[in-house]
């Protein structure tokens, strides 16, 4: 057995020691122990929402609608908004954690604290808890993908891709969400990610293509992540993978880059100064 | 003395203007116990958490087992078990996982956590409570297992923030006797205190610090022959005769402080000075002759008593 001080030693000529244990997954043990414990409801509300409007909007509204022009010709409008609602719930997923539960820990519970004080560094508890949060994303898109499949809403083998793509699309809101939610002090502070996250949901193309708005807002919707994930689905969802798709994943890479060094900047400011 | 395990020279730490550590000193000795004592906001916690490796010195120089802990933390805080001032215990996990999981954040195996989990529960006398969440712990409770919490790596060195604060009598005087057992297995104990007899009980050589500076150094035998007399005389006249009489009795000692409550009298012969002071016919209302203890030297070194 190798004791405490031989496994940091181990480790101690690596670049990077001083942030990075190389042990988020006891961050992810850590949380995956707390869950057992913990209420379902939440839980189960976060996943809801998404399969909600695609009840209402898909087979509501969307009788009234019928058909929707794309640049892949005409689709079913339920098929339309289906890889949007999935897109949807993997950032739901994603931010229930990175969010509300990482401000409790920050500010309430003192659980960074606890763990810094071991040879854990800063890496290691942002990289855990941001890949725990996309855990919760990635398993809210799966269930949407089993929910949507025998509805007939996938249209071909090739939507399996949406998965990664939701991994991605996670990780990448994950990462942001922690690294805001780690500069906020107050509630209503927290708050304003709420009220900022609903229309950025509701006017990124998951329910109407975004080209009825005019130019200029279209340019502004098209800055937002909900709008880059919500195409990227869409695109894998209707084969259509082309030069936007990547410009699309390389936008989560860098939110996903900036989220990680801003969170481990942080954690390290507030617990280690 | 033996080579030193952890060495201070000039250490100091800035809040913005503040100073809170001013320059300190210091050495400790392998398996030595050494104490930090110093009234609120003397720097103690703050000099813990220097040498802790979670907190960054402004200037100074510090080495941990021959390292800077700001250039090798992760190397320094794998030596340590840290208790700190306030629990900072995982509310959303039991006792129990709460030891297994602050094991596994050292890169522990599964296997050898478990084993420990339960030589630890036994230690905190907390195996009733293993599966209870730990909001649902006493205060005194929480505390054991934030202490137990901090043995789980088996660290070399055990930093302890006002370790007994909020313990019954009887949880101390087990916590000391545990404490006396790691110390007899080659275990470094760092500790802060406002217990006087816990500082006289357990630490080999204390340091007394006040507004981020060290005052005074030495063993508790040695601080209270340096800074005390042998014996103090204790008087009560009542809180409005104390200020009348005191004039009178400073002439007849070299040292007296005047607390609210009682006046202190430093003498070598306790018993002889209350004879002369009722030959003047001040009865005092009560009057008390004991041996000069840590609390009179922290008195004298900080004008003040220790638990303000
Ligand atoms: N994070 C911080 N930011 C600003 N000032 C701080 C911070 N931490 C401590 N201080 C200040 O530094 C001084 C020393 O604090 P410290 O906690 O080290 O005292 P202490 O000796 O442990 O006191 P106590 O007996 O009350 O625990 C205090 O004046 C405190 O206000
Ligand atoms: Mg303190």
């Amino acid at each position: 057995m190798r004791t405490a001080v031989e496994i940091a030693d181990a480790r101690a000529e690596k670049l990077g020691h001083q942030l990075y244990a190389g042990r988020a997954r006891a961050i992810i043990e850590r949380a995956s122990i707390a869950l057992r414990s913990s209420t379902w409801v939440p839980i189960a509300t976060g996943f809801i929402e998404p399969v909600l409007y695609l009840l209402a909007f898909g087979y509501g509204m969307g009788t009234l609608i019928g058909d929707i022009s794309t640049s892949s010709g005409a689709v079913d409008y339920t098929i339309f908004i289906a890889p949007g609602l999935l897109a949807t719930s993997a950032m739901n997923g994603a931010i229930y954690d990175s969010t509300w539960n990482v401000f409790f820990k920050l500010n309430e519970s003192k659980l960074y604290q606890g763990m810094l004080a071991t040879p854990l560094g800063p890496l290691d508890v942002a990289l855990g808890e941001i890949i725990w949060a996309l855990i919760r994303g990635l398993s809210y898109a799966v269930a949407f993908m089993l929910i949507t499949a025998p509805l007939g809403l996938v249209p071909s083998w090739g939507a399996i891709f949406a998965i990664p793509a939701a991994v991605l699309i996670a990780f990448g809101f994950a990462s942001f969400g922690m690294a805001i939610t780690s500069y906020f002090k107050t509630y209503q502070q927290m708050g304003l990610i709420n009220v900022a996250l609903l229309p950025m949901f509701l006017f990124s193309g998951s329910l109407y293509p975004i080209t009825v708005y005019p130019d200029w807002l279209e340019f502004t919707i098209k800055l937002l992540p909900t709008w880059h994930g919500i195409e990227l689905i869409r695109d894998i969802w209707f084969g259509v993978i082309d030069f936007s798709s990547l410009s699309h994943i390389s936008y989560f890479v860098v939110m996903i880059v900036l989220g990680l060094f801003f969170t481990t900047r942080r954690l390290r400011d507030l617990f280690m100064r | 003395m033996s080579e030193s395990l952890i060495s201070a020279r000039g250490l100091t730490k800035k809040y913005g203007d503040f100073t809170a550590v001013d320059g300190i000193d210091f050495d400790v000795a392998k398996g030595e116990s050494f104490g930090l004592l110093g009234p609120n906001g003397a720097g103690k916690s703050t000099t813990m958490r220097i040498i802790a490796a979670t907190s960054r010195r402004t200037s100074g120089t510090i080495s941990i087992l021959g390292r800077d802990p700001e250039e090798h933390g992760p190397q320094v805080r794998a030596h340590l078990g840290v208790v700190p001032q306030q629990d900072n215990l995982d509310t959303e996990l039991t006792v129990a996982e709460n030891l297994y999981i602050y094991g596994r954040y050292f890169g522990l195996s599964k296997k050898f956590v478990k084993g420990k989990v339960d030589e630890l529960l036994s230690f905190a006398q907390l195996e009733e409570k293993k599966d209870v969440k730990v909001e649902a712990l006493s205060g005194g409770m929480k505390r054991r297992l934030t202490i137990a919490r901090a043995l789980v790596s088996e660290p070399d060195i055990l930093m302890l923030d006002e370790p007994t604060t909020g313990l019954d009598p009887q949880a101390r005087h087990i916590l000391w006797d545990r404490l006396f057992r790691l110390k007899e297995d080659g275990v470094t104990l760092i500790i802060t205190t406002h217990f006087m007899d816990e500082a006289e009980q357990l630490c080999d050589r204390l340091v007394v610090m006040d507004k981020g500076k060290i005052m005074a150094e030495g063993s508790p035998a040695e601080l209270i022959k340096k800074y005390s007399t042998k014996e103090v005389l204790e008087v009560r006249f009542g809180s409005d005769r104390n200020k009348e009489v005191a004039p009178i009795l400073h002439k007849m000692c070299d040292r007296i402080e005047e607390l609210p409550d009682r006046i202190l009298m430093y003498v070598e012969d306790g018993e002889k000075l209350l004879e002369e002071i009722v030959a003047k016919k001040l009865h005092p209302n009560t009057s008390l002759v004991r041996r000069s203890s840590l609390e009179d030297v922290f008195l004298r070194l900080t004008g003040r008593s220790l638990i303000e």
